[in-house]
Order: structure tokens, then sequence, then C-alpha cells
């Protein structure tokens, strides 16, 4: 998919818009995932963007939310289109989210999941889907704002000791 | 999972506080549309007030008003006002059996998700949730009634 996806947010100090990554925005990725989460991870987020911002370009997504005006990465979306894991039909999946923590609340993320949910629309998919931990209560907040509700999978775990 | 009335009156009187900016209604308001007594809804606003999610305002025209954020106030915030959550199975005191301790674990994770799933709604995530379902006056109070 080579056009670009846009979306407005309603951000109070200008436009943005959402499109796909490019090389240059990794470092800016990179910076906000490592500002989230407190974990630098250079390398998972280089081998990333090389599936899923350089391969097989009708079925992932990378996308990041950009400041129009100072061109500053102010989120990003990863997703795919998974098909027959665990019986499921296609589907989309979201499987990393992240929003500039002093930006929040201003629909940067409300715009990323609009973009994907139109890519993963026009790629032919109706579901999206997505997995967050139950005491990581900004993004359930978020996912359930936006009308997710639980699926039909549990999710299932063993130690391996 | 089952709520208890109150509970479920509470998040329908939360609801209708949320409906608008600024709305202020009267228990007789809320509990006719609902077919509750105001007495009984009265006894539910009085725990939320305490709780610091819904302020009275006196004086003529007064009612109750919202006075916590939509978008951080979830289902289990109100919930555990009035239900007790923690987990199903008290501890009876005596030594568990290993059936015990594996029928607690199951009841638990069941709780856990039942939690779960009450603090990832927000009042304001209801209230879509509420549009979407197009819910009308009359569905409404037939649910309270027939909890």
């Amino acid at each position: 998919m080579a056009t670009a996806t846009k979306a407005r947010a309603n951000k109070a100090d200008g436009e943005v818009s959402v499109r796909r990554v490019q090389a240059g925005d990794l470092p800016q990725v990179i910076g906000l995932d490592t500002r989230v989460t407190k974990l630098a991870k250079n390398e998972y987020w280089v081998d990333v963007f090389k599936r899923y911002g350089r391969q097989r370009l009708h079925e992932r997504f990378f996308l990041v939310a950009e400041n129009r005006v100072d061109r500053r990465v102010l989120g990003f979306i990863v997703g795919e289109i998974r098909a027959w894991e665990f019986g499921s039909t296609p589907c989309g999946w979201v499987f990393a989210l992240s929003v500039d923590p002093d930006i929040r609340l201003q629909n940067v993320g409300t715009a990323l999941l609009d973009a994907i949910s139109a890519e993963f629309k026009r790629a032919g998919v109706s579901k999206m889907r997505t997995m967050v931990a139950r005491d990581a209560q900004l993004p359930m907040l978020f996912f359930r704002s936006e009308g997710m509700m639980a699926g039909p999978y549990l999710q299932l775990e063993k130690d391996l000791d | 999972m089952r709520l208890q009335i109150s509970t479920r009156l509470a998040i329908f009187a939360t609801l209708e506080l949320t409906a608008r900016e600024g709305i202020q209604l009267s228990v007789g308001e809320i509990g006719e549309k609902y077919g509750v007594s105001a007495h009984h809804l009265a006894k539910v606003m009085h725990v939320m007030c305490r709780a610091g999610l819904v302020r009275s305002v006196r004086g003529a025209g007064g009612g109750y008003q919202f006075s916590g954020n939509p978008r951080r106030i979830t289902l289990l915030d109100v919930a555990q006002l009035f239900e007790d959550l923690s987990s199903a199975e008290p501890n009876s005191g005596a030594a568990a059996t290993p059936e015990d301790q594996a029928l607690r674990e199951v009841l638990h994770e069941v709780d856990d998700m039942a939690n779960a799933t009450l603090g990832s709604i927000t009042i304001a995530t209801m209230r879509k949730l509420v549009d979407r379902h197009g819910a009308g006056g009359t569905r409404r109070a037939k649910a309270v009634r027939s909890a």
C-alpha cells in the first residue's frame, strides 16, 4: 500500500496527520517507546520497521502520527492482518500503540486507531483485535472507549518450570 | 455475574447524570424513569455522595450532579460501593483441602476477569455503549425491575 493514510486529531496545538512510517522516523519511534515503557529496544524496533515498514505492505501497517508543523512524531501504531491462527478467519491485529504522554487525551490515539482500522477495512477484513494486560489501565480504558469489547478467545498461559 | 439492585441503580443514575454536562436531576426524576422509589434511590445517592461521585445541590430545583471524571470513573468504582467484589469463596477457617484450593483458584480467576471487565469500562465508555444500543427508558426500566 503506497498511499499515506490521513486522519486528523483535534489536538489543541495544530493538525495531526497519520502516515506510513519512514526510516527517518525510527529514532523518534524508539525514543517514544523508550520513554513510555522505560525499556530501550532498539534492535526490536529496527526489526519491526524492516518487517512492517518495508515488507508485505498490503497486510502490514506501521503508521505514525506526526505534527504537521514541526514534523514531530506524536505516536505510532503497528498491526497486521493475520489469518487462520487459532481457527480465526482473517482479521486485523494491533500489537503496538503508543502516544506521547504529554499530548494524551487529545485524540491522537483515536486518529491512529481510525487510520489502521481504515487500512484493515480496505484490505478486506471486518474485525480488529488487540490484547491488553488486565492491569494496564490506560490502554485498557482507551481501547474500551473506542468500542472494543472482549472477544471470543481466552488467552491461556503456564509457567514453564 | 449478577449485580445488586442498588449497584444497577447507581450505574443508571450515573449514566443519567452524565448524559449532558452539568445536568442536575432529583431522585424523583431518576426514580420515575426506572420505576423505583425515591426513597430507595436516595439511599443509593447518599452512598455515592459519600464516595464523592455525585454531589447534592440544595434549594429550589436542587438535585444531584455527577462530580467525578466520566473518562476515569469506571463501573468498578461504582459497583464496589455496593458489592463485595473480593474472592467469591470465603475462607472457612478449616484447613483447605486440595479440592478447596483448586476450586478457589478457578473462582479467583473468574472474579479477576469480572473485576477487570468492570474496571475497564468508564462511565463515558458506558454512555457510548448506551448510545450504540439506542437504549430507551422503557427497556432500561424493565432491566432494573427484572434484576
